[in-house]
């Protein structure tokens, strides 16, 4: 695991003066599911929102340390942070369709990149909403209002959404918080689909969700990494005691 | 219980006597100007010149006036105030600077009428030397305008949750493609709402006016934007209080017609407003 997808080098990052991470070292490697989990406040989705350098939105931080995509550091300079976003796709925790149609909420990243040959555009709309497991449910309706689908369908709406871009790494913040199980496993079937081509990470509602879809588990301790290791091992023969603690319940 | 009730009982009347204080004063203005000047208003009113001492003829010239300065008002008010309540809502940092900027609108917003009339006399009459002008007397208005403008759009502005700033971030949006398409189209009933407000009060002043556009008589049309015009409110003004003998069914039919264009701008922004809103999904 010497060359991830994604390298994080060291990473320690504040905000308002408070350290919300402390010195991470990790390398995400490609075509699996990671997941970051951990109680609240461990900085999971703080790291998750520093791959696609959606921090810069944020006043008032600090951060120190690389992080490294293909072996490049994504906070040069020279990075051209749309771009990035691009290659790094971001799925919410409470799905928020842009205000209008399904179809403009998922051509919206097409749109902004430039495209606009319509059956180019017509195919990307198709492909993305098969791969989000939705296609069928709204292929009739792809004019009506994204607001009209429920909370499950705008979900995988918002999946979609990202994956119009064809992202090499798709980050998902907590995507099945907010959602009934069937439509959960929905989206957990989805994800495995989607490592096929795509590195993802994702920051899972629960221990027990982290265990179904990880391929390599990270554990978070308020802003540390505790322990980084291939899925199955990290929940049933955990080395740490604060990770052996977390995962039979013991806090949380 | 009975006494909890008889409260919100006495509570809800009590409401609606509040509203009714609102609303009655307003109906009685209107009712009480369409009775006295519905006598004087007639075709030849509206589109005739006045003559004989302005005792005669109609406001024509007037009306032309007030909806030029309207429209210059508008013209260099909006692309300035929308332009810079997006650069202080959605890119200033909050500084020192910009906090003084605020401040100073909010300022601005409480400053007497008078006192911009006297502001545009100094800076475009005499020092830009446009000259008593429409010019002279839009820009005067402009800047009367731009804090109420500013202040309401700022907060249609920051009604728009900061998600969406974030999701149009993650689908490779540069900041102004995130104002664009989805930003301004949500915010854009509140900022019609400001500059629909400023218009209107822009329309009905006369001090800013008075000493940067207004002609006392002018029986003709401007011909260019550095012409002086005639223009309702101080139309009024005049024929009320400068004209001895002056027939009363002449000045409410002057102050009708003030307020139906008033009244009828303030409906049409509502439409538009309205139709706006209901595209609006969050």
């Amino acid at each position: 695991m010497v060359d991830g997808k994604i390298v994080i080098d060291d990473v320690s990052y504040a905000y308002g003066g408070d350290w919300i991470l402390r010195n991470v070292t990790l390398h995400v490697p490609p075509n699996a599911v990671t997941v970051f989990f951990g109680p609240a406040g461990g900085g999971k989705t703080t790291l998750l929102r520093l791959i696609n350098r959606l921090n810069d939105l944020v006043e008032d931080t600090e951060m120190s340390g690389r992080i490294l995509l293909d072996g490049k550091d994504i906070y040069d300079r020279r990075v051209n942070v749309p771009n990035l976003r691009r290659r790094v796709g971001m799925v919410f925790a409470l799905p928020l369709p842009i205000p209008g149609t399904i179809r403009e909420n998922v051509l919206y990243g097409p749109k902004l990149a430039g495209m606009n040959n319509p059956d180019q555009l017509g195919d990307i709309l198709e492909r993305s909403l098969m791969q989000a497991a939705l296609w069928d449910e709204v292929k009739d309706r792809l004019d009506s209002p994204a607001t009209a689908l429920s909370g499950g369908q705008q979900q995988r709406l918002c999946i979609a959404r990202s994956l119009s871009l064809e992202p090499e790494v798709l980050l998902l913040d907590e995507p099945t918080s907010g959602l009934d199980p069937i439509s959960t496993r929905k989206v957990e079937e989805s994800l495995y689909e989607l490592k096929q081509n795509y590195t993802i990470i994702l920051v899972p509602h629960s221990v027990q969700q982290a265990a179904r879809v990880a391929d390599y588990a990270a554990f978070f301790l308020m802003g540390e990494l505790v322990e980084y290791r291939p899925g199955v091992d990290i929940f049933v023969a955990p080395r740490d005691k604060r990770t052996e603690d977390y995962v039979t319940g013991r806090f949380g | 219980m009975i006494n909890r009730m008889g409260m919100q009982k006495a509570g809800f009347v009590l409401l609606g006597a509040t509203t009714l204080v609102v609303v009655i004063p307003i109906l009685l203005v209107i009712g009480y100007i369409i009775y006295e000047g519905m006598e004087a208003l007639s075709w030849q009113f509206i589109r005739a010149a006045p003559f004989d001492g302005m005792k005669q003829g109609g406001i024509f010239p007037a009306i032309v006036g007030t909806l030029l300065l309207t429209l210059g008002t508008a013209l260099v008010a909006i692309p300035i105030g929308v332009g810079g309540t997006v650069y202080l809502a959605e890119y200033a940092r909050d500084t020192w600077l910009t906090r003084c900027i605020r401040l100073a609108i909010i300022n601005l917003a409480g400053i007497p009428s008078i006192v911009y009339g006297l502001f545009g006399l100094g800076m475009f009459v005499l020092f830009l030397k446009m000259g008593t002008s429409i010019m002279a007397g839009a820009l005067t208005l402009a800047i009367m305008t731009l804090p109420v403008i500013i202040s309401t759009a700022e907060e249609a502005l920051r009604a728009v949750p900061t998600e969406f700033r974030t999701v149009s971030a993650s689908l490779g949006g540069t900041r102004w493609q995130g104002i664009r398409y989805i930003i301004l189209p949500q915010a854009l009933p509140g900022i019609i709402t400001g500059i629909i407000l400023g218009l209107l009060r822009a329309a009905g002043e006369t001090a800013p006016i008075l000493f940067t556009v207004a002609a006392f008589f002018l029986p003709h049309l401007p011909q260019s934007p550095f012409d002086q015009t005639m223009a309702l409110p101080y139309h009024l003004y005049v024929i009320s209080t400068q004209v001895p003998g002056m027939p009363d069914s002449i000045k409410y039919g002057t102050a009708l017609v003030l307020l139906a264009l008033v009244l009828s701008m303030n409906i049409a922004a509502s439409i538009i407003r309205s139709y706006f809103r209901r595209r609006r999904q969050w």
